[in-house]
This record gives C-alpha cells, sequence and structure tokens, in this order.
C-alpha cells in the first residue's frame, strides 16, 4: 500500500447534507435521500448537472422492505442517468460509502460524486425491527437457536469488561458524555443531559446491556459531495481531503474471535493510517466520530483504531480525555447514541461530522482545540467489519 | 495511473438447474480456488488486495448477507465488500481500485442459488414501489417485460419471428458450452407454437433460473505480466441507472444500455462498434432484450437489428456473433452472477480456449449485463486480447 501522494486525482469533501433523524418520519426513503443530497449540493455549490456519478449506501434491505434498495434509491439519490453504485458492508457502510466515493474520483472516472445513504428502519416490525436481525445469522447453524442481536453484544460487552476491568460506571459515562454532545446536534433524534445513574437505573435488555447503554431505532439520510483536487478548489477554499481510507471483513464465525479486542477495526485503521501517512494516530489525529451504537463499543474501538491502547480507553473517557473540550475529542457531534442511528446514513452523519469540524462549521458543536485531521469509522456486519476514513484540510 | 487492467484469471461452479451437493459457501470456494489456479496460482491470503462480492439479500434469504462474504474467497480480515448489483458492478469497481494505483490485485466474486427460493414472484414484488407499484400485486413479473416487448416490438415494427429466431439461435449456440444447461435444437417455430407466459413471450422467450458461483481475478498491468502470458485487458467499463420508477422509465429501448456503451466506447477508443468488435455477450434474460441490447450497444442501428438478426449476421458464424455461448437463455440466470458468465465466455473466447463454442475471430468484445425487471441499471464492458 503506497503513500497516497501517488493519486492524481485528490478526493475531497466540498459538501454535507444531513435529514432529522428520528423514528417513523412521514418522508418515504426516496424524499429522505433527495433531502439530505439537496443540502450537501447546496454546500458544495453545485446541482445535479454537475454531478458525474453516483454513490449510495443503504444497509439491509429488509429494514425499508424494499428488494434490491440501491436500484429503488436510484432517482432519490440523483442517480437517475448517471453511474450508480451501491455498497453494502451491514452496519459499516456509511463509511463504506466515502470510501466508494473516493475510488470512483482518485481513479479518474468521476470528477464529482453525490455520496448518499440513506435508512428507514421504522417500516421493518412494530415495536422494533429486531425481527429484521433473526435472518442476519447462519441459516443452517445459528438460525435455529433465534439469537437476538443483544445477546451478542451482551456478550461482547461482558468480555470486555471481564478482559479490561472495566465497570458498568466506566461505560455509561460514554453514554452519558454522547448524549450530551447530541444536544447541540440540530438532527439529533435522542439527546438528553443524563447521568451515570441514569443509565445505571435504565431497563435491563440483556445483562450487561441497559436501554441507555444503546443507540435509538431510526429513519434518515445523510449525504456529502466529493470532488477531485480542480473541481474542489474552484468550489470552495477550504476542501477536506480523503487521505486515508481502510476496510476490512473478519471471519464470518464471530464465535471463533477474540470479543475483547476488534482486530477488524485495527486492520482497516492501519490501512488508512498507512495511505495516510500517519505512524502515531494518538497524537496525529485531532478529532475522531467512531461507531459507538452501545456505549462500550466506542471504547473498544477507539483502542482497535489506536486512539487508546488495549484496555485504557475507559481510562481516557474517566479523565474527560474524550470530552469536546478534550485532548482527543470522540464523538463531538453525540454519535449514534446521541444523534441517533438509521444505520447507513449514522455512518456518514460521522463523515460530515468530521467534515464540519475540520472547516469550522459544527456550530456549538465545534471542538476547543484547533483540528486539522480526523477520523471516521463505521462497524457492522456479524460484529466482524469496519470501515475507516482519514481526512484533512 | 495510467495503468491498464487485465483480466488474470476465472473460475466457476454450478451452472445448474440446482446445485444440490454444495452450499453457496462451498460454491464460492470451488469458483475462487478454480479462479486463482487459472490466475496462475496466486494466494489469496498474501497476493490480493481487495475483494469485491456482488448479490443482494433478499435473494439470499439472508439480511446482511455480505457477512458470509470474505471467507469462501479467502478474504477474512482483507478488505471485502459488497455491491449489491451484478457481477460486473463489482468489475466496474475493481476496474476503479486498480486506476487508483493503491491496489494491484482485485478479486470480483458473486453467487445465486435461484433454486432454494421458494417464493421468487414475491421476492420480486419486493423489489417494487411499496407505494406505486407493490399494491398492484402483479400476477406474473415477467408481465413488465412482456409490456416492454410490446412497447418495443410496436415502436420498431419488429416481427414476432425475430424474437423466436433470437431463441433459436441462443439455445442451438448453447449446445456447444459446457456451461450450459438449457441448450436444445429448436425452430423458430418450436417457439412460435409454445404457449404464452405473457404476450408476446412464451416460456421460451425467457430465460430460466440456474444456481451457480464466478470469480474473476484483476490485476494492473506489471502484475498481470507476471502472472499469466494471456492477460485479457480491460479497455472500458461503465455503468448507467435510468429511472428506477416504472411509471416513468423509457419502456421502448434500454437507454440506460445505450448510455452505458457510450461512454465504454469512449474509454476503450472505439469508433465504430459495429466494425471494431467482433463478438459480443449481451443480456438476453427475454429473447427481445437481445435485439435492444444489441442497438443500445451499437452494433446495428435503433430499429434495425431484427433484420440483420434474421439474416443470421449474429450468429456464431456470423459477422458480428452474439452470445456465441447462448447467454442467459442457454446458461440460465443466475441472479447477479449473469453478469460474471457474460464476461467469463468473452475472456475464454479472447484467449482462444472456448472450445466448441469459439469463434473464428476473437480480438475485441463488448459485454453486457442488465439486471432483469423491474430494474434500469447496465453494465457495459469492452475487452481485448
Amino acid at each position: 500500500m503506497p503513500r497516497n501522494i501517488y493519486v492524481k486525482h485528490r478526493p475531497a469533501v466540498i459538501g454535507a447534507g444531513i435529514t432529522l433523524f428520528r423514528r417513523r418520519m412521514l418522508e418515504t426513503p426516496k424524499e429522505l435521500a433527495w433531502i439530505a443530497a439537496k443540502q450537501a449540493l447546496d454546500e458544495a455549490g453545485l446541482t445535479l448537472k454537475d454531478i458525474d456519478c453516483v454513490v449510495i449506501g443503504s444497509a439491509p434491505d429488509t429494514f425499508d422492505g424494499v428488494h434490491m434498495k440501491g436500484e429503488y434509491l436510484a432517482d432519490g439519490a440523483g442517480g437517475v442517468g448517471k453511474p450508480t453504485m451501491r455498497v453494502f458492508v451491514g452496519g459499516a457502510t456509511g463509511v463504506m460509502v466515502p470510501i466508494a466515493a473516493w475510488w470512483h474520483v482518485a481513479s479518474g472516472h468521476c470528477r464529482t460524486v453525490l455520496a448518499v445513504a440513506e435508512e428507514k428502519m421504522s417500516s421493518a416490525d412494530i415495536p422494533h425491527p429486531q425481527a429484521v436481525f433473526r435472518y442476519i445469522w447462519d441459516p443452517v447453524t445459528e438460525v435455529p437457536l433465534q439469537p437476538n442481536l443483544i445477546w451478542i453484544f451482551a456478550m461482547e460487552m461482558h468480555r470486555y469488561m471481564y478482559k479490561c476491568h472495566a465497570s458498568k460506571e466506566d461505560i455509561a459515562l460514554v453514554s452519558v458524555k454522547n448524549k450530551r454532545n447530541a444536544l447541540d446536534h440540530p438532527a439529533a433524534q435522542v439527546a438528553a443531559n443524563i447521568t451515570v445513574e441514569d443509565v445505571l437505573k435504565s431497563e435491563v435488555l440483556v445483562w450487561p446491556v441497559q436501554l441507555l447503554d444503546i443507540s435509538p431505532v431510526s429513519d434518515g439520510a445523510a449525504a456529502f459531495v466529493v470532488a477531485s483536487e480542480d473541481v474542489a478548489r474552484r468550489q470552495t477554499d477550504t476542501p477536506v481531503w480523503i487521505d486515508g481510507v481502510g476496510w476490512a471483513l473478519d471471519t464470518t464465525s464471530w464465535t471463533n474471535r477474540d470479543l475483547a479486542f476488534p482486530e477488524y477495526a485495527n486492520v482497516a485503521a492501519q490501512m488508512a493510517y498507512r495511505m495516510a501517512g500517519i505512524t502515531n494516530p494518538r497524537r496525529e489525529i485531532d478529532v475522531a466520530e467512531v461507531y459507538d451504537p452501545f456505549d462500550y463499543k466506542e471504547l473498544h474501538h477507539m483502542e482497535g483504531l489506536g486512539l487508546a491502547k488495549k484496555c485504557e480507553a475507559p481510562i481516557l473517557t474517566r479523565e474527560g480525555v474524550t470530552q469536546r473540550d478534550g485532548d482527543l475529542p470522540i464523538n463531538p457531534s453525540g454519535g449514534l447514541l446521541g444523534v441517533g442511528n438509521p444505520i447507513a446514513a449514522a455512518g456518514v452523519m460521522k463523515v460530515a461530522e468530521i467534515y464540519w469540524q475540520l472547516v469550522g462549521k459544527a456550530g456549538k458543536r465545534q471542538v476547543k482545540k484547533p483540528v486539522y485531521t480526523g477520523l471516521a469509522h463505521a462497524w457492522g456486519d456479524l460484529m466482524q467489519a469496519s470501515t475507516v476514513v482519514v481526512m484533512r484540510v | 495511473m495510467m495503468t491498464r487492467v487485465a483480466i488474470i484469471g476465472v473460475g466457476w461452479y454450478g451452472f445448474r438447474p440446482m446445485v444440490e451437493e454444495l452450499s453457496f459457501r462451498e460454491m464460492m470456494f470451488e469458483a475462487a480456488v478454480r479462479a486463482y489456479e487459472d490466475a496462475g496460482g496466486i494466494n489469496p491470503r498474501t497476493d490480493v488486495d481487495a475483494f469485491a462480492s456482488c448479490q443482494e439479500d433478499f435473494w439470499e434469504g439472508i439480511a446482511i448477507a455480505d457477512e458470509f462474504a470474505p471467507e469462501p474467497i479467502g478474504g477474512t480480515l482483507k478488505p471485502v465488500y459488497t455491491t449489491p448489483g451484478d457481477g460486473l458492478q463489482c468489475v466496474a469497481s475493481a476496474y476503479m481500485l486498480i486506476k487508483t494505483g493503491q491496489f494491484d490485485v482485485i478479486v470480483a466474486e458473486s453467487h445465486a442459488k435461484p433454486s432454494d427460493i421458494v417464493n421468487l414472484h414475491d421476492v420480486m414484488l419486493f423489489a417494487m414501489d411499496p407505494i406505486t407499484m407493490r399494491p398492484l400485486a402483479i400476477p406474473n413479473y415477467h408481465a413488465l417485460a412482456a409490456l416492454e416487448a410490446q412497447s418495443y416490438m410496436a415502436r420498431f415494427n419488429v416481427p414476432r419471428e425475430a424474437l423466436a429466431y433470437v431463441v433459436a439461435k441462443d439455445k442451438r449456440n448453447a449446445l456447444r458450452n459446457e456451461r450450459a444447461s438449457y441448450g436444445a435444437n429448436i425452430t423458430v417455430d418450436d417457439v412460435l407454437n409454445a404457449p404464452y407466459v405473457a404476450s408476446p413471450l412464451t416460456k421460451l422467450d425467457i430465460a430460466p433460473y440456474s444456481d451457480a458461483a464466478a470469480v474473476v481475478v484483476l490485476a494492473s498491468e506489471d502484475v498481470a505480466r507476471r502472472y499469466t502470458d494471456t492477460p485479457i485487458w480491460l479497455d472500458g467499463i461503465h455503468w448507467v441507472t435510468e429511472d428506477p420508477a416504472l411509471e416513468f422509465h423509457e419502456w421502448s429501448f434500454p437507454v440506460h444500455a445505450m448510455r452505458a456503451a457510450e461512454a465504454a466506447y469512449k474509454m476503450a477508443g472505439i469508433q465504430d462498434p459495429a466494425k471494431e468488435i467482433s463478438f459480443a455477450e449481451v443480456d438476453n434474460r427475454y429473447s427481445f432484450k437481445e435485439l435492444q441490447f444489441i442497438e443500445a450497444l451499437k452494433l446495428a442501428p435503433m430499429g434495425e437489428a431484427h433484420k440483420y438478426m434474421v439474416e443470421g449476421m449474429f450468429d456464431i458464424d456470423g459477422l458480428i456473433p452474439v452470445n456465441p455461448s447462448g447467454g442467459a437463455l442457454g446458461e440460465g440466470v443466475p441472479f447477479e452472477v449473469h453478469g460474471l458468465a457474460r464476461l467469463i465466455d468473452a475472456v475464454l473466447q479472447l484467449r482462444g480456449e472456448a472450445g466448441r463454442m469459439q469463434v473464428s475471430k476473437a480480438e475485441k468484445a463488448v459485454v453486457h449485463s442488465w439486471r432483469g425487471v423491474p430494474t434500469t441499471t447496465s453494465v457495459v464492458a469492452v475487452l481485448s486480447r
């Protein structure tokens, strides 16, 4: 993997957009996609006519109950008459979208890419799309056991707590921080001023996972525009370069993995760091949006991404390092725990947040220290996939 | 950056109405092993930079089916991603990855087991807009194709016999193809006399389904030459999606295929496809689609493919053989594998390894895929020896 200085068409993010994240929104998936896409185009100062290619991100088709959802979303995402491609790695799709947008531009195949992710989880089942997750398992060996997705996360959380001597209080701090950060996010669904006490008193779903440890069911869309260097320089004085991309899938057999450390996140991050020329991520990354559908996952992923040493993330969180005014702000947007989790759109929300942080447009969410290099990360499939982008101004 | 992209290995398994002996993961493994062997014995654990898998959740009966992609193709803990689209879209993304200059060897994979699906018609309803189309509960989704066929035939005065000629030609070609399960020695009259599924399409006009897995290995120019003496060059590839709303899309002509072809030809530096292309592998899920796509790919003027067709121009020994493999009518439709199947047939022709279906002149090929109703995406690739 050579350094990205060899990339001739250096791709940059030049605009982003986001809908409200809510449960049971009235808009159709196509409409949600267009609301976000239009905002991104406006911020980039472009119209659909200027867009060469479209990349669509969406997690399982079963949520929307639409087969071939990439085809279905094509008009809402602005892809009519254009090369339109959907990418998919389960929950990690949201950050696979900028990776795909990156290769569309870096290859020289397209100069401008409109990247759109949309998810409507509320259409899947009432009261909770958990039923969809009955179909994510190995159809022969696992489905007959009727597993529930939260069970395996409970196992992983338990394992992490045991291995790292992390307490429930340590982990709850993440939920408290992110939900409070989200108070400043105009699209947020479950922003709140809560305490560790509130988390520990919330309903137990599968011990040790409680209601406030977990992100909500959401509908929403997010989008951004990626352009090649010449277009980016023409449109803006502050392009945000995508300098490194990385992604990896671990084995499908989740039972064979070390649940305490996300190896797949590490492999993906190393790939992105190598491409971006980053040798010490803890020093060189100024702000990060790591995937936090559960509060322990933020800690897990910080360690996988090399932003903390193994088992160090709970300590950094306790010391306030990951706060918005800390030395390494993590999820200043409020993350999935605060803003909401329309799966693929949540990943794109993170990319958008890093873009807004780096160009200084994050408003009340703007982190205190000056930031030049940011990282967005998403995670998915059977706890096996990670996608990472490193962005710079 | 200016590196060319080559196809250095192909592998496949199945192409039968029902593969009973292997699971989809085992089929993927078999196809991958063959492709890696064909690519000069590469080791996926060390020699491949990224893996692309093309599949759709509903076909698999698994939500988040891409979870199962890494292991059977040797991609565990490596960059693997899924493109829910035809296999040729995976080839397009592999092409772009190599063109970035950051990747040297990419694997594109696709698999399908239609024989596992007990309620295919219901699955198809889920592919239609939940508000405008699904409530109509179209009793047979082939009716959408039949409407397109009616529209095309009315606009260009295409006789029913030309469609039947396509079926007879392709089924006959398929008899020479070792992968084809649906080869048959039938006549135009046999097709015309078969009962209608949805007028003007008879059962013989509609490609049946088959189970299959296919794996293709792509490499940058330098690396390709290290592994093989017969790289097949991917000179151009492009894909276009038309309006997905059935209410608004162009029923009489596949504009998506034409736009994709124009861009792919431009990339490949082809001015006059009808002169420069030696043969074509195009989508023919429905007989009339082959005629439409021949025109969209500019191998015949718009609305006139049927005339050249019945004159034998697109026969296996004609001026521009189209679907010498028999295409989907001969091999069956293994969902997203379909485009890779067309590609594999073209690669073998260009290498001169197509056996009894070998065409006499195989210098430059155009390969096309479409994803069936109700989709409006086409991918077009131009290959050369």
